[in-house]
């Protein structure tokens, strides 16, 4: 089984969120930086998949030179090979990250065998864009499903369950190679070993150097109606500015201090209107 | 002359969702910025309904684009798609607007992927000019993007809880039917099985009271106080990403940016210090109630009421309380 997981460098963003002076991009001075955490599992999933049902697992990413931290990070849990199509810095719209992303599948398909699954995060922790693996699965022509928090490979197929919006599960069933966007839950990623660290550090990065021109990238996967919408893939939205939203609320009011505060609450309770009698 | 603004709907029979609701009341601003009908897809064996066209109606929806296929009324995100592809090609919208659910956001995507167009998800809102401006959701809404999106046809999908979800009082919707080819392909991909939520009850999106529980309740154990104050508040129990991780809860329980948005009436937040990824699941709660043994934790900014000291006895007595009441 040849599995490839695509993963996105983000920052670690614990408590406030603080900007650049020219609202571009979030102040990353005194932020680490790390794998968005739905792929995290994405990336636990391909190892996991390798070791029981034998096959090689690769990492890609589309990012700036410094993303190689994140793929080091994940050839540390175990995965054997890794792919950087950097960037100059820049942050891409989703239509030309996919079709970037989708031309070097090809590409590394096209050296080294096919990929029988292909893992994205169900959205990338930071643009939340929801759309990059399904536009790269469209242009690869491969079923896809999205949201999945369980993954079974067996008979050719790839069982994905995710949670249903009502409560409860729903069960699909992708023919391979498919690709599924993966959603934390799915399992609990391990934490790196010593060893697998040093290893990680010994090993080859492949880089493809996209430049600075995310129009580069268009072309393959261009919509089936390309040509109605003017010959290849429109890309955006275009990113203008950031802002923090508007801080709605004050201090909470203290109603009460411990157990004494009970009868307070529930006078609260039947305030709100949320006491069934 | 602009097109029609079209809401893709999803609707349990002939009753529409929340979220696809609310994502009508920003399509219905749209529509009327734009000097535009505003139109709604419908699709599977309930879509020409006489109940779901008086409720979209009364949401402001003109008309109802009907795909009475009985094959989708199971969920198949390529042939939604080529439903929804079908409903563009015959009215030429200019926008489609689509809930920011799973398969809102999938459905669109797939649209997105094979007409080629650019695709915004989770707007907050729209502008419509020259060039379209928006403003749209980063980090789960930790952070706001203003964006153009320039397009034929623009395709946006609307962050949950963003707006609210409001009857215009108009006229039922007139039904026009629609019979695109879905082939089997578009079904290959498909719900083939579903499973019901063990342990019954109201779901966490749907409970009008949400009790949440964060490292302080200390065990998966301690979630026992917790779910006896949410049954005797006809509620439902969640969890912040530290208590799922630990395996306290089930992962499916987890609220915040890689968990769920709620917006029930009432939060009560219990141990819970409140981490950016965590208030952006909560926040869209009316009210929210936090007990903590931390007077500054982050989480009072964001609640309206504190009971400060420690749950394990705050949420036990709370319980006791209405039980006494009640008796």
């Amino acid at each position: 089984m040849n599995v490839l997981v695509c993963v996105k460098r983000v920052p670690q963003t614990g408590g406030r969120i603080v900007l650049t002076a020219d609202k571009q991009a979030i102040d990353t001075k005194f932020l680490g930086f790390t794998i968005s955490p739905h792929e995290e599992c994405g990336v636990e999933e391909a190892v996991r998949i390798v070791e029981a049902q034998g096959g090689s697992s690769t990492v890609l990413t589309l990012g700036p030179a410094a993303a190689e931290d994140q793929l080091r990070d994940a050839m540390a849990l175990g995965i054997d090979r890794a792919v950087l199509l950097e960037t100059e810095g820049r942050e891409w719209d989703p239509v030309s990250t996919a079709g970037a992303i989708a031309e070097a599948i090809q590409a590394q398909e096209a050296a080294n065998g096919p990929f029988d699954l292909i893992i994205f995060g169900n959205e990338a922790a930071d643009t939340g864009d929801f759309q990059v693996g399904v536009r790269v699965a469209v242009a690869l022509g491969r079923p896809i499903v999205n949201g999945i928090k369980g993954l079974e490979l067996r008979d050719g197929l790839a069982v994905a369950r995710r949670d249903a919006a009502e409560g409860g599960s729903e069960t699909y069933e992708l023919r391979l190679p498919a690709v599924v966007g993966v959603k934390e839950g799915l399992n609990l990623p391990r934490y790196p070993s010593v060893p697998g660290r040093l290893r990680a550090k010994k090993k080859e990065v492949e880089r493809i150097a996209l430049g600075g021109s995310p129009a580069g990238a268009l072309g393959l996967g261009a919509g089936e109606d390309a040509a109605a919408v003017g010959g290849s893939d429109i890309p955006g939205p275009t990113m203008l500015g950031l802002r923090l939203p508007a801080e709605e609320k004050t201090a909470a009011a203290v109603i009460g201090h411990g157990a004494e505060a009970a009868p307070a609450v529930v006078d609260l309770l039947e305030r709100l209107g949320v006491l069934s009698r | 002359m602009t097109g029609p603004v079209l809401a893709f709907i999803e609707h349990a029979g002939d009753e529409p969702d929340r979220l696809s609701l609310e994502a009508l009341s920003v399509a219905r601003g749209l529509a009327a910025a734009l000097g535009a009908p505003l139109e709604a897809l419908a699709l599977g064996s309930a879509a020409a309904s006489d109940a779901l066209a008086r409720a979209l109606g009364a949401h402001g929806v003109q008309r109802v684009l009907a795909v009475e296929d009985p094959r989708l009324d199971t969920y198949a995100p390529v042939g939604w798609a080529a439903a929804l592809r079908a409903a563009a090609d015959d009215r030429s919208p200019a926008a489609v607007v689509a809930p920011g659910s799973d398969r809102g956001n999938e459905v669109l995507a797939h649209v997105a992927a094979r007409t080629g167009l650019p695709m915004a998800a989770n707007v907050l809102s729209i502008e419509p000019g020259a060039t379209w401006r928006i403003v749209r959701q980063r980090w789960a809404g930790s952070l706001l993007e203003d964006a153009a999106l320039d397009a034929p046809m623009r395709l946006f999908s609307v962050a949950p809880h963003a707006a609210t979800a409001a009857e215009v009082g108009g006229a039922p919707a007139a039904v026009t039917p629609l019979a695109p080819l879905i082939s089997d392909a578009d079904l290959a991909v498909r719900v083939v099985r579903r499973e019901a939520r063990t342990g019954g009850g109201v779901s966490l999106t749907d409970a009008k009271v949400v009790v949440g529980g964060g490292r302080g309740v200390g065990s998966a154990e301690g979630f026992g106080k917790l779910e006896e104050l949410a049954a005797l508040l006809g509620g439902a129990v969640g969890g912040s990403r530290v208590v799922t991780s630990l395996g306290w809860r089930p992962h499916a329980d987890q609220i915040g940016q890689t968990g769920l948005r709620i917006a029930p009436d009432l939060y009560i937040a219990c141990g819970i210090s409140g981490a950016i990824q965590h208030i952006v699941g909560c926040k869209s709660a009316k009210r929210i109630l936090a007990i903590n043994t931390d007077a500054e934790s982050p989480i009072m900014a964001v609640a309206d009421y504190a009971v400060i000291g420690d749950l394990g006895t705050i949420v036990p007595a709370i319980s006791a309380e209405i039980q006494r009441r009640s008796a």
